[in-house]
């Protein structure tokens, strides 16, 4: 086939080799390699005494990458606090795992191993969640980009455990401003450019997977034109059976779904390094939504069959980063010739790395071969036998009978070098809010509503369809007319389980607000968490079975003060978790997201964190909207307002910085609060509580995120009434379906405050104190 | 009770057959998931069902065009369609399917099989979805809408469902044979412009059926409106309409009892 190709290049001299040329040399060929990992590859090659062949170096270097290794989170790192300084071994290990180990869950079967987190749903099915972000291909190609984002995603859900079918998909976007008018520099698409492909690209994809969009929000500044953010997230329902998954020695290496081609080479190194006009163009994959929908249809038929002991999806490093994955405790033979291609000409090591999209890898029987061809022809989906899981702990590819990569596995896995960074973190003066020219409270307003962060999304809702699978009981859109926003979208998935009798359903929420990062980034974490739990709540998930993701999206690990901060909003992660006792599930990072601007100065987005929460509602004929319901409802303030108008979007159209923003208490672990935040019965007429005039805007209470999440597609109006949106009240009345808005208001709120709620859950009603107001 | 037996067609692409299999279910029916290549293959017969349904979706990626592929799969792979539907059984299409169903020629209903309608991109130039007010032509005898009111709400999810016809004589010929089963309209029954007609369809027409009433192809999808708390504004107090697209499925399925 392609032996012409195959070129002295097959094999890398690298022994011997000073450490500029190895890092020229990685340069040339995008490995995105430190110096100390370059170190590390010599010293391994130097012991086994040889040289490494090309597709040996390419496989360390995707696996060694940011993308699959996430080094910043669990390398060492000194930390600078004022004078204090600290060592933290491992960020991850000591923020997101730490507290999730501490509110130890029994409801959560998988954690942070698998391709997402599974929570229990119910005594017979899971929930599997995860939440991407696909960065810099969006930048490079927003429409091929974000589509394939949606693609990877889902299939992460495909591939966790035996596999879960994929019930609603979660985007959230962050953009330039679609009217910006400065310069860009070369090669940079215009943010309206980006935006349009982006939403077309989750558009195309999405809709045709037959998912539903329901959830998701965008937030625009100027700080994001060379280095969009692109969020996608998938939650998939599957028995709990099919959580468990196992590869044993003898099973076959199956490769299920399209072929291999050219496109997205170096794509996980790639996204491990800041975004250039260099950026190879081959490293965006080309998507095929309907030939994932084959994957889907015949890949949940092949595992209710029980067909195959073990499945990933073939993401970042292709082939490379699957096989690695799934026979890391036991080892791999691969023969590369047996790949089905798109195109005859590749190279061994480009069959290997290359990131085609809609493949996955199955570990099979040998004995449920046969019957698993049957389910995949049936569903005219590729499949072919690559090699088989062996017992020598070692990665073995060939191709054409030529050894191509020979790796010991602990190699490749534990031998990345760790190397210890420098992080400060300088606690801002106490800030007074300064500058800016006070407005006209009228203004002011209209300017807010107006304001592309709280506007309308539903041009962007619209174009998702976000009712597919029958199943989206609380849409995104909501009210009336259907246009106002809603905080979180409630999902009874009984196309997935086959039963139209079980009401169980789930909510997802989001809480992101990057203004409050650049501020404090610990306090824009605890906020995030706090938003995105109170989205549940509002729509009456059961926030004490709340599982939370984190992404965090930062510009650079390398620079010491970005590395602080980012170790600030882990920290504050970690408290919020505690706090509220709500378990981080999945997450992941993008940590290179600065590029040059027009005049060649480094351009870094804010520090990025978007928390996604998932919840079960348990019965979702229960569920509650946060649209005002009629005439006479009485409107209730839950919460204590303090002078927190730091980072909020009052102060932004003022054009004033600095000053406090809000300080968020995660509840005492006790029963108060937890009662409090007990989803509501039968409520699912009663009004919303919000509090426009008393809490916003001169006044908003710590509830209140003026200059809030672009969380929840949140619109208009919406976000001003939605500024004090409060926990869902225990003090509110839930009145009978059918009683009269008259009987609502009819309830003194301070009284049933008293007899509904024990004292003073701090969190939630401060003081036990809730302020009526007149509508 | 006898479960009559619904044939619910995939292919790749297909993405509402399970929910719509749950809705044939809630009101008794026994469906089965069906692929194309089972019914190419030989492996199932289509005159072994009472009841045919081409659920939403995007066949074949709706390359070439919305439903193309497989209006052309489904003419020379299911050719007792014409004869299934001449015994009166009843036959529905949704979105796509429906798509599928005037590609194929079945609708609007003509004896030589051929296309006399199609489908072009929406006004807007793009996707959209939302809630719908919809008239039935209650002159129409079309069994699905047995019972129902007049008017009507369901949700569309489309981006190609602008329906288009060969000339304005088979508008009059439409009438004529009382085929337009549903239009769009504005929520007081007006025959408006978007978003009320939210794809520019002709003559706001949202679905067709035959004149014998028992093949209906619809645009918006009734699969969707099967509970109460499908509906958008099911947490208003106010609202207590019954599920519409329960009733259409519930009258196929009793209509083949």
């Amino acid at each position: 086939m392609s032996q012409l190709a195959e070129t002295a290049a097959d094999v890398m001299p690298i022994l011997g080799k000073s450490a500029k040329e190895l890092k020229a040399l990685g340069a040339q060929r995008h490995l995105s390699l430190s110096d100390a990992e370059w170190a590390a590859i010599q010293a391994h090659f130097k012991a086994v005494k040889r040289e490494p062949s090309l597709a040996e170096l390419e496989t360390i270097a995707q696996t060694w990458s940011e993308h699959c290794k996430h080094k910043t989170f669990t390398s060492p790192i000194k930390y600078h606090e004022g004078k204090k300084t600290r060592s933290i071994k491992n960020l991850f290990q000591e923020t997101i795992v730490a507290a999730t180990e501490a509110v130890k869950k029994p409801w959560c079967l998988s954690l942070f191993k698998d391709n997402a987190g599974v929570v229990a749903f119910g005594k017979k099915w899971a929930l599997a969640m995860k939440v991407e972000t696909h960065n810099h291909p969006s930048a490079l190609e927003p429409y091929g980009g974000a589509a394939t984002g949606v693609g990877g995603v889902v299939r992460d859900i495909l591939g966790v455990g035996l596999g879960a079918k994929p019930v609603l998909n979660t985007d959230t976007f962050c953009f330039g401003r679609p009217d910006y008018k400065g310069g860009l520099p070369e090669g940079a698409h215009h943010p309206m450019r980006t935006m349009r492909g982006v939403v077309a690209g989750v558009r195309d994809y999405g809709n045709r997977m037959g998912i539903p969009t329901a959830g998701g929000g965008i937030w625009f500044d100027d700080d994001y034109r060379l280095n969009p953010l692109v969020f996608c997230g998938t939650v998939g329902v599957m028995p709990q059976w099919a959580v468990k998954k196992q590869v044993k020695p003898g099973d076959l290496i199956v490769a299920v779904g399209g072929r291999t081609g050219r496109d997205g080479l170096h794509g996980a190194t790639f996204s491990s390094a800041n975004l250039g006009a260099d950026a190879p163009s081959s490293a965006v994959q080309i998507g095929h939504a309907i030939q994932e929908k084959r994957v889907l249809d015949a890949l949940l038929a092949a595992r209710d069959k029980q067909l195959y002991s073990s499945v990933t999806d073939c993401g970042a490093g292709g082939f490379s980063s699957a096989i690695g994955e799934l026979g890391a405790d036991c080892g791999a033979m691969v023969r590369l010739e047996q790949a089905p291609l798109k195109v005859s000409d590749l190279d061994s090591w480009e069959i290997w790395l290359s990131e085609s999209q809609e493949r996955m890898v199955l570990a099979v029987n040998p004995k449920s071969l046969k019957a698993l061809e049957a389910v995949f022809a049936a569903e005219g989906c590729e499949l072919a036998v690559l090699g088989e899981f062996t017992k020598t702990g070692r990665l073995q590819v060939m191709h054409h009978e030529r050894s191509v990569v020979d790796l010991d596995m602990k190699f490749l896995h534990k031998g990345l070098p760790r190397v210890e960074r420098e992080a400060v973190w300088t606690p801002a003066p106490a800030a007074k809010p300064a500058g800016g020219v006070p407005k006209k409270m009228g203004e002011a307003i209209r300017e807010m509503v107006a304001n592309l962060n709280v506007c309308s999304r539903e041009w962007v809702i619209r174009q998702y369809d976000h009712e597919v699978q029958g199943g989206t009981i609380v849409k995104p859109l909501q009210g009336v007319r259907h246009d106002g926003p809603g905080d979180a979208c409630v999902i009874w998935p009984h196309a997935a389980t086959g039963d139209m009798n079980d009401f169980a359903a789930f909510a997802v929420g989001h809480g992101m607000n990057p203004e409050y990062g650049r501020i404090d980034p610990y306090w824009m974490a605890l906020a995030a968490v706090d938003e995105a739990l109170r989205n549940l709540t509002c729509v009456g998930a059961d926030p004490s079975r709340a599982a939370l993701l984190d992404n965090f999206c930062w510009a650079s690990p390398d620079d010491p003060k970005q590395l602080g901060a980012l170790i600030r909003a882990a920290e504050g992660c970690r408290d919020a978790a505690k706090g509220f006792s709500a378990p981080f599930i999945s997450g992941k990072d993008s940590l290179f997201n600065q590029s040059k601007d027009e005049k060649g100065k480094d351009l870094q987005i804010p520090g990025t964190l978007l928390i996604s929460a998932l919840a079960p509602v348990p019965d979702g004929r229960k569920a509650v909207t946060m649209d005002f319901k009629g005439v006479g409802n009485a409107l209730y303030l839950i919460g204590r307002t303090n002078d927190e108008l730091g980072g909020s979007l009052y102060h932004k159209t003022l054009g004033r910085t600095g000053g406090e923003v809000p300080k968020v208490s995660p509840p005492p672990r006790s029963t108060a609060s937890r009662r409090c935040t007990r989803p509501p019965r039968a409520a699912s007429c009663s009004p919303r509580t919000t509090c426009p005039r008393a809490a916003w805007p001169s006044a908003p209470s710590r509830w209140a995120l003026p200059a809030s999440s672009a969380a929840c597609w949140t619109s208009t109006k919406s976000r001003a009434t939605r500024a004090s949106t409060p926990t869902r009240p225990c003090s509110s009345p839930s009145p009978p379906r059918a009683s009269s808005s008259r009987s609502t208001r009819s309830t003194s709120p301070r009284s049933s405050a008293t007899s509904a709620s024990p004292p003073s859950p701090r969190w939630s009603a401060a003081s036990g104190r809730p302020r009526p107001t007149q509508s | 009770m006898k479960k009559p037996k619904v044939l619910i067609l995939r292919s790749p692409g297909t993405n509402c057959e399970l929910e719509t299999a749950n809705a044939f279910k809630a009101v008794g029916g026994e469906p089965e998931l069906v692929h194309i290549s089972e019914l190419g293959a030989g492996k199932k017969k289509l005159m072994d069902y009472a009841i045919f349904a081409l659920p939403g979706g995007f066949s074949y990626g709706d390359d070439v065009g919305a439903g193309k592929v497989l209006a052309n799969r489904v003419r020379h792979t299911l050719t007792d369609l014409r004869q299934f539907v001449r015994l009166g059984r009843p036959v529905i299409g949704i979105c796509n399917g429906f798509q599928v169903l005037v590609k194929a020629g079945i609708l609007p209903s003509s004896n030589a099989c051929d296309q006399s309608a199609s489908f072009t991109v929406n006004d807007s130039g793009k996707f959209e979805a939302r809630w719908t007010h919809l008239r039935i032509n209650t002159q129409s005898s079309c069994l699905f809408f047995k019972g129902l009111p007049e008017m009507i709400e369901l949700p569309v999810a489309h981006g190609e469902g602008k329906l288009v016809l060969k000339s304005p004589r088979h508008l009059e010929d439409l009438k004529k044979t009382k085929s337009i089963a549903l239009q769009y309209v504005s929520e007081d029954g007006k025959l408006l412009g978007y978003p009320h007609n939210p794809n520019g369809s002709l003559f706001n027409i949202a679905g067709l059926t035959n004149p014998e009433g028992n093949v209906l192809g619809l645009m918006p999808h009734p699969e969707r409106f099967v509970s109460l708390h499908h509906h958008p504004n099911w947490t208003r107090q106010t609202y207590r309409k019954a599920p519409v697209g329960l009733e259409m499925f519930k009258n196929a399925v009793d209509y083949a009892r």
